[in-house]
């Protein structure tokens, strides 16, 4: 509880409220104010979620902070909220990265302000919800609703080809949810009547059922990670997307699929985890090498980190399918970092982007010239995208190779080879962006970055540098949730 | 002989709207081409009347009356309530529209009123002449309505379109109901259902009526593959009267189709399930599939209709309570939205123009934010998408056919409507990502501002509380079935 108001409820209502604010300041004369009323309010959303991790009893592995109301009687839906070690980091990693995207579509966006600001407030409550809900009915209410204002960011803010890139986005999306959503009915009518989520971790079920409920989820999640073959709308999406509308994508949505394969999944249908783990690892391992490759080969600086992206997703369904601590709390870590460190690459593209209107790497070159500081950071999240150890991206990775070594050597052999691919394609990029001579009359008139860019850009070295040396606190808290998420996938539900 | 007159306390309503449908003809005789208003106020005049006289007289038991040719009961006040709503509604939303088209006009008004009527007695028949009689009061107002504007080819066309295959489609209800009476001896609603619960009657007979019986739903539902008129007539009729076809009267083919196959043929429901869900399929995969080619918004609707008609009836196919009232409610959603989407069609439309093609959305956010998000509310409730009463429909609908054991019929329910969540997003699509190609202020008068915003409005809200609406909905079916 804050000031009397149930923590859970504010954190996700404060920034839809906020947002809707956002949108009552109308057009463009009016821009300022929107800017204005949308990062206090997306400061204040992130401040109201911090007592989320300051009262966080860490050896809890139930659910905490819960609020439980009578939401559709007609179907059993609960307005069911609480977190736990795994939920929690996320919520806080979206309330963090909400604030940056604000600041970063501050001077950028210059055309319907307040629809902007104001749909990134809602997401941002929204996705709140999804991560929060314990109520599956709920949950798909979030989860769905989550495509609107990120189809409407793609579509209005978004680059030439948006129009294709945010129906695709949608539609994928949708496709994926829908089966879920039989795959809840389903679960509904088995378990005589009820929407929760933790009803479902309790209930037997036998192989069969488990593995159409598993394929049902897999569909919604793996699209949503996005995991081989169906990653094919993050490119496009990520390339048309405005640079705000990028981060949340690869900060926080594909964080979704990720945290749905926790919650679902794996406890709702372990025996069919196990079953078809083989499967999982497979379409894992094809994402980090393959789509590694795939990223090697790429001209756009947005499409290289949309594939590093669908790599680094490889590592964390990676991660879950291996049943091990290890794995999960990699995976875990992964994710969190995969949100500053993604976040933090499609910032630095959308600010040679703001400069230039370019996204080719092939447009730059030299670019350490004109902004030194810019390169600074640049070099520190280029580094953490390749995994070097003391940036965020090494622990993740590293625990989950030291979890797939446990299981199998060559498959921690074969998720190693990312950490000379994703070297490769980063550090080259890299190079042929920032060093070399100057390219051309463009580059030369480059201003290195504002005020504003540099306080975005700390922000986020200062998360990426924390996570690297010191992920104690992240996970600590995740501690409790996953040794009692292991025991539950271990015991089979026939 | 001494015969006891018939209680009519059940049937005021419909009693006290033929009087009113005279007195609006009457009085805009008298009152002549300037004071056209008389006949839209006393029309209203006449709905609210009318919701009054049900709605102090709510039962909560089943009543029958005329002998026993007409039933009251809840769910039949509950949906004359909703019909006499979307009336009062589509009367508010049209009117601007057409007095600019040379329409406001007494008959106009009166054909309305009759079709409710006919609604009505839809709603509450208990016997099959009854139900036919009902039916063709709305048919032939309908048909009336169409055809309204006589100097129109287009809409001439419709009407004879609309005529010829209702017209047939009606003839196959008959012929369906002889069959029936010539295996049960009856025609009473209730005595059907006893005589074919005897199970002595010859089999085949009742299913040779039965299809025929199915065959004419289907015409007025607009439920594939008898779906041929709907397009046609959609685009073909003033966008008043298309308002008006598409919504109320859809209430009451849920009512006539409750009366009809669940309290007169429930027993063989094992014949008529799955006639039904050949219906929904293809009704699902035409209407989903055929709106994505449409470039007329009004044709694209009618296609969505019928996709919806399709949901509407894979609600049926459980032949349970849980199912009926899925339907039930889907049948609310369903008029919910659709009032919703014309209005905003008609508030587009101006003298002389019609906003028709899906391009005069273009840039709508531009032109006017919030009549866009009014929109975008309404397409994504159709599509289906959380948190709009859409999503809860849809829920509810695969809900009770994944009870009844039909998991591939859900599967398939909802592959289609990610099909058909395409051609609503190119709505959204062309309303906030394109240019807008006229700027033209939208400026429609302040009853008609003030009930789409509470449309649109009704639609999120009902969407984030739809207890309301599920428990009416069960209520309705559970008291009278």
């Amino acid at each position: 509880m804050l000031f009397g108001l149930p923590l859970l409820s504010l954190i996700i209502w404060l920034p839809i409220v906020v947002g809707l604010v956002v949108f009552a300041t109308g057009n463009d004369r009016n821009a300022q104010l929107a800017r204005l009323i949308a990062i206090m309010g997306s400061v204040l959303g992130f401040m109201v979620a911090i007592p989320l991790y300051l009262q966080f009893d860490s050896s809890l592995s139930s659910m905490q902070f819960v609020e439980n109301h009578p939401w559709v009687e007609r179907f059993n839906i609960y307005y069911y909220l609480g977190v736990d070690g795994i939920s929690m980091p996320l919520i806080l990693l979206n309330c963090f990265t909400t604030p940056l995207v604000v600041m970063a579509g501050w001077a950028v966006i210059r055309e319907r302000v307040s629809q902007y600001m104001g749909a990134f407030l809602i997401m941002s409550g929204i996705v709140n919800g999804v991560f929060a809900s314990l109520d599956a009915m709920l949950f798909y209410v979030f989860w769905e609703a989550s495509l609107i204002p990120m189809f409407l960011i793609i579509g209005i803010w978004g680059g030439p080809n948006r129009v294709y890139a945010a129906i695709k986005f949608f539609l994928y999306t949708l496709l994926g949810s829908l089966l879920m959503l039989v795959a809840f009915i389903y679960l509904y009518q088995i378990s005589g009547g009820s929407f929760s989520i933790i009803d479902y971790h309790k209930l037997p079920i036998p192989l069969e059922p488990q593995i159409l409920i598993f394929l049902a989820m897999l569909l919604a999640f793996a699209v949503k990670v996005p995991m081989w073959p169906v990653h094919t709308w993050l490119p496009d999406a990520h390339v048309e997307a405005p640079t705000g509308g990028s981060i949340i994508l690869a900060a926080i949505l594909l964080k979704m699929g990720g945290y749905g394969f926790l919650r679902f999944s794996l406890p709702i249908a372990p025996d069919a985890s196990q079953y078809l783990a083989g499967m999982m690892i497979a379409l894992s391992l094809i994402a980090i090498v393959y789509i590694g490759i795939v990223a090697l080969m790429q001209v756009d600086m947005k499409k290289l980190i949309a594939y590093s992206s669908v790599a680094h997703m490889g590592f964390v369904t990676l991660g879950f399918f291996l049943f091990n601590a290890y794995g999960i709390e990699g995976a875990m870590v992964q994710m969190v970092s995969h949100g500053f460190v993604s976040g933090a690459m499609f910032l630095c593209v959308g600010v040679l982007y703001d400069r230039l209107h370019s996204r080719q790497i092939a447009d730059y070159g030299g670019v350490v010239n004109k902004m030194p500081i810019f390169a600074t950071f640049f070099m520190l999240f280029a580094m953490a995208n390749a995994g070097l150890p003391g940036t965020s991206g090494f622990v993740g990775e590293f625990m989950v190779i030291m979890g797939a070594m446990k299981v199998n050597f060559w498959y921690a052999f074969l998720a190693a080879t990312t950490l000379i691919f994703g070297a490769a394609y980063t550090l080259w990029m890299y190079k042929r962006v920032i060093f070399g001579s100057i390219a051309s009359p463009a580059v030369e008139g480059l201003n290195d970055v504002s005020k504003r860019e540099f306080a975005i850009l700390a922000i986020l070295a200062a998360a990426v540098l924390w996570l690297g040396v010191y992920p104690f606190p992240l996970t600590d808290v995740m501690h409790a949730t996953v040794d009692d998420l292991l025991a539950h996938i271990t015991q089979s539900k026939l | 002989m001494n015969t006891v007159p018939p209680d009519l306390t059940s049937a005021y309503p419909e009693i006290f709207l033929l009087a009113m449908v005279c007195v609006v003809m009457l009085a805009d005789l008298v009152a002549g081409e300037k004071r056209r208003y008389v006949a839209y106020y006393l029309a209203q005049l006449a709905l609210l009347g009318c919701a009054l006289l049900t709605f102090t007289s709510l039962s909560t038991e089943t009543s029958y009356t005329f002998s026993g040719m007409f039933v009251d009961d809840p769910m039949s006040d509950i949906l004359k309530l909703l019909v006499y709503g979307t009336v009062v509604s589509v009367l508010v939303y049209s009117r601007e529209y057409i007095s600019s088209r040379g329409m406001y006009t007494g008959e106009f008004f009166s054909l309305i009123l009759f079709a409710t009527l006919g609604m009505m007695v839809m709603i509450s028949a208990s016997h099959f002449l009854t139900l036919y009689l009902g039916l063709e009061l709305l048919s032939l107002s309908l048909y009336a309505l169409v055809a309204l504007r006589r100097d129109t080819v287009i809409a001439t066309e419709a009407a004879m379109k609309f005529f010829v295959l209702g017209a047939l489609a009606s003839g196959f209800l008959l012929y369906g109901m002889s069959m029936v009476y010539g295996a049960t001896g009856s025609l009473h609603v209730a005595v059907v259902s006893e005589a074919i619960k005897s199970g002595v009657l010859s089999h085949e007979v009742l299913v040779v009526g039965l299809v025929f019986i199915v065959a004419g739903i289907s015409f007025k539902l607009s439920a594939a593959p008898f779906h041929m008129w709907a397009p046609d007539v959609y685009q073909g009729a003033p966008t008043a009267v298309t308002l008006f076809i598409s919504s109320a009267p859809k209430l009451a083919a849920f009512g006539f189709v409750m009366r009809l196959l669940v309290e007169g043929l429930g027993e063989m429901v094992a014949d008529w399930q799955g006639m039904l869900i050949i219906l929904a399929v293809m009704s699902m995969a035409v209407g989903n599939l055929a709106a994505i080619a449409q470039t007329n918004v009004k044709r694209m609707l009618a296609y969505s209709t019928i996709s919806h008609m399709g949901f509407l009836i894979l609600g049926l196919i459980s032949a349970d309570w849980n199912g009926y009232s899925s339907a039930m409610f889907y049948t609310m959603a369903y008029v919910l939205m659709t009032l919703g989407t014309f209005a905003i069609i008609m508030i587009l439309s101006r003298d002389g123009f019609e906003a028709e093609n899906i391009n005069d959305f273009k840039g709508l956010n531009k032109r006017n934010p919030w009549y866009a998000f009014i929109t975008m509310l309404l397409m994504l409730s159709m599509a289906g998408i959380p948190p709009m009463i859409g999503f809860y429909a849809k829920l509810s609908v695969l809900q009770a056919v994944l009870n009844a054991g039909f998991v591939w019929l859900a599967v398939v329910a909802v592959l289609l409507s990610v099909i058909g969540a395409f051609y609503y997003l190119r709505i959204i699509k062309l309303m906030y990502f394109d240019e807008p190609e006229s700027f033209d202020p939208i400026s429609p008068q302040t009853d008609v501002k003030v009930l789409i915003t509470i449309n649109g409005v009704a639609v999120l809200a009902f969407g984030l509380f739809p207890q309301t609406l599920m428990a009416l909905s069960l209520y309705a079916i559970e008291r009278s079935m």
